[in-house]
């Protein structure tokens, strides 16, 4: 757990950076710090391993104040990924990941062995070894960049824009590998970005901020998209949000109709569907683990209004018309509005 | 052109006195003390100011000083003061090398890509090992830089310790016009000028060795 603690950063020369933040980031749960620029996201991130010293109040990491910390040894035990990766162009990349064990006493030999492991980890195959950073791409940089920070297995990780220095193609894959990869490590992580997607789709909590350093509202993904604490969340979580917090909805509770009601409906033999007789293309299926989201999607696109649901097997079990997800919609936000 | 003075093969045999191997030995000795003194006082300093960022002036002012000084005026002062020897040259000579080091190492250390030192302050390197491990051989490149021109002008340069009764490649351009043997005043000059340019390429693949390949175009991007 890291926690801020009443904490004010003002920089010389007056400018108010962080205005008496107070906010936990749970453990082992990826929180994401965003902004516009100016909010004092990313001196809030460098608070936490102290690169950045606050004027007034603490920060503390699992009870600790990091204060009274020798500053090299808080780092190391401290993963730091950065915009553009920051590698050092000359060493190679498995030197790059070899860094922080190398200054925690292990020989170069011991790193240089375990390092080969994280590149894998990281999507890398062994080839990519030998290179240095200036002959990689930008997504290769950056996957070599959290393959360093993970090196020595910190709890703690911090990541400054991690993904906004690349293509939004590389970014989408980065995201999922990412979120693959602390689903298994479940590190405790305070993420700075700008982009408000990019905090909903990779924060199990989101910490927004406003110029000044003021925080405007700290909860979940769902929290910001359906609760906006304020003209200023609403705004910047963006106009769509209606739809986007669909997301965080399961299709489960959505009541269907047998596809029997369907006649339009084509099955095969197995009873899987095939197309729509009328205008043929069915358009996609849903699951019952899907969200309301997928579903919405599929019910506006479908050329006959009505998206198909398939059991595991891909078997229609079910259709929903846009009029019944209209009338579920309506209910569920009467039910969220009486609670 | 006369060379027959070059090609004497009385001239190349080794411990004669005034021959060349013993000329460019010690011309070489003068100019690899210069560029010593010179590395122990610039490359620090530069250093100092690069990572700290504190003083550039000095760093630019000095290094604009030091190369409108006249060594041989220089060299003359340093005389006048302290009397005939090697340490009045080798101060002038200092004086010549300081400036193209000082002002490399501290063009090379300001060059050091902002985020890589954050990096390595965030990965939890203590100053002296992001500088010695992080600033420093990302900085050598353009600091070699700076070393190869002060070898060439000191090469170049050295030839003044001659005027002051010592020995190197100079003594044939000064003797050789004091007796008006334009031959000798030749060999002189065309020794020097094949010494410099050997130098460098020595020089050369000392910073093909030194540098990193990932900091040269040896490591080229591969197509992605």
């Amino acid at each position: 757990m890291i926690t801020f603690d009443d904490v004010v950063k003002v920089y010389p020369g007056g400018s108010t950076a962080v205005d008496h933040l107070t906010v936990e980031l749970p453990t082992g749960k990826l929180t994401a710090l965003v902004g516009p620029s100016g909010c004092g996201k990313t001196t809030s991130l460098r608070m936490i391993n102290r690169m950045v010293r606050p004027t007034s109040g603490r920060v503390l990491i699992d009870g600790e104040d990091v204060a009274g910390q020798d500053e090299a040894k808080l780092r190391r035990g401290i993963g730091y990924v950065i915009q553009h990766a920051g590698l050092f162009p000359h060493r190679t990349v498995l030197d790059n990941v070899a860094t922080v064990p190398v200054l925690l006493g292990k020989t170069r030999r011991e790193a240089r062995a375990a390092a080969i492991g994280l590149l894998e980890r990281v999507g890398l195959s062994e080839e990519f070894a030998k290179r240095y950073p200036a002959q990689l791409s930008g997504g290769q940089q950056q996957r070599v960049g959290v393959a360093r920070a993970l090196a020595a297995d910190p709890p703690v990780m911090l990541m400054d824009e991690p993904f906004s220095a690349v293509d939004p193609v590389v970014r989408g894959q980065l995201h999922a590998e990412f979120l693959r990869l602390q689903q298994d490590l479940g590190k405790t992580i305070a993420l700075v970005t700008h982009d408000i997607d990019e905090a909903i789709k990779l924060g199990d909590r989101v910490a927004v901020l406003r110029q000044g350093g003021i925080l405007a509202q700290f909860g979940t993904p769902q929290d910001l998209l359906t609760k906006p604490a304020d003209d200023f969340v609403a705004e910047f979580v963006g106009r769509d949000r209606g739809l986007r917090s669909l997301s965080f909805d399961s299709a489960a509770a959505l009541p269907v109709r047998p596809p029997a009601e369907a006649p339009d409906l084509v099955l095969d033999d197995a009873g899987r569907p095939v197309a729509w007789r009328s205008v043929g293309d069915l358009g996609g299926v849903f699951q019952v683990t899907d969200s309301l989201r997928v579903v919405t999607d599929l019910a506006i696109s479908s050329p006959v209004g009505i998206a198909v649901r398939v059991d595991a097997d891909g078997r229609a079990d079910g259709i929903v018309s846009h009029h019944d997800l209209a009338d579920h919609l309506v209910a569920r936000r009467r039910e969220s509005a009486s609670a | 052109m006369n060379l027959s003075y070059l090609f004497d093969p009385e001239h190349w045999q080794f411990g004669v006195a005034g021959g060349f191997p013993q000329l460019i030995l010690s011309h070489l000795g003068y100019s690899a003390l210069a560029l010593l003194f010179g590395v122990i006082i610039a490359l620090p300093v530069g250093l100092y100011i690069g990572h700290t960022g504190r003083g550039s002036f000095l760093a630019i002012n000095a290094g604009n000083a030091g190369r409108s000084l006249p060594t041989l005026g220089l060299l003359m002062l340093m005389v006048t003061l302290l009397g005939l020897g090697l340490l009045p040259v080798l101060i002038a000579l200092t004086v010549l090398v300081v400036p193209p080091i000082l002002t490399s190492t501290y063009a090379g250390m300001r060059a050091v890509d902002h985020s890589v030192v954050d990096a390595a302050r965030g990965m939890g390197m203590r100053p002296w090992q992001v500088l010695t491990r992080v600033e420093f051989p990302m900085a050598l490149p353009v600091i070699m830089g700076g070393f190869r021109s002060a070898a060439l002008q000191v090469i170049a340069t050295a030839t003044v310790a001659a005027s002051v009764g010592l020995g190197g490649l100079g003594r044939l351009l000064i003797d050789g016009l004091a007796v008006n043997d334009y031959s000798r005043v030749l060999a002189g000059a065309i020794v020097v000028a094949v010494l410099a340019v050997v130098l460098d390429l020595f020089l050369a693949l000392v910073q093909r060795w030194v540098v990193s390949p990932g900091m040269s175009g040896q490591a080229r991007r591969a197509a992605t």
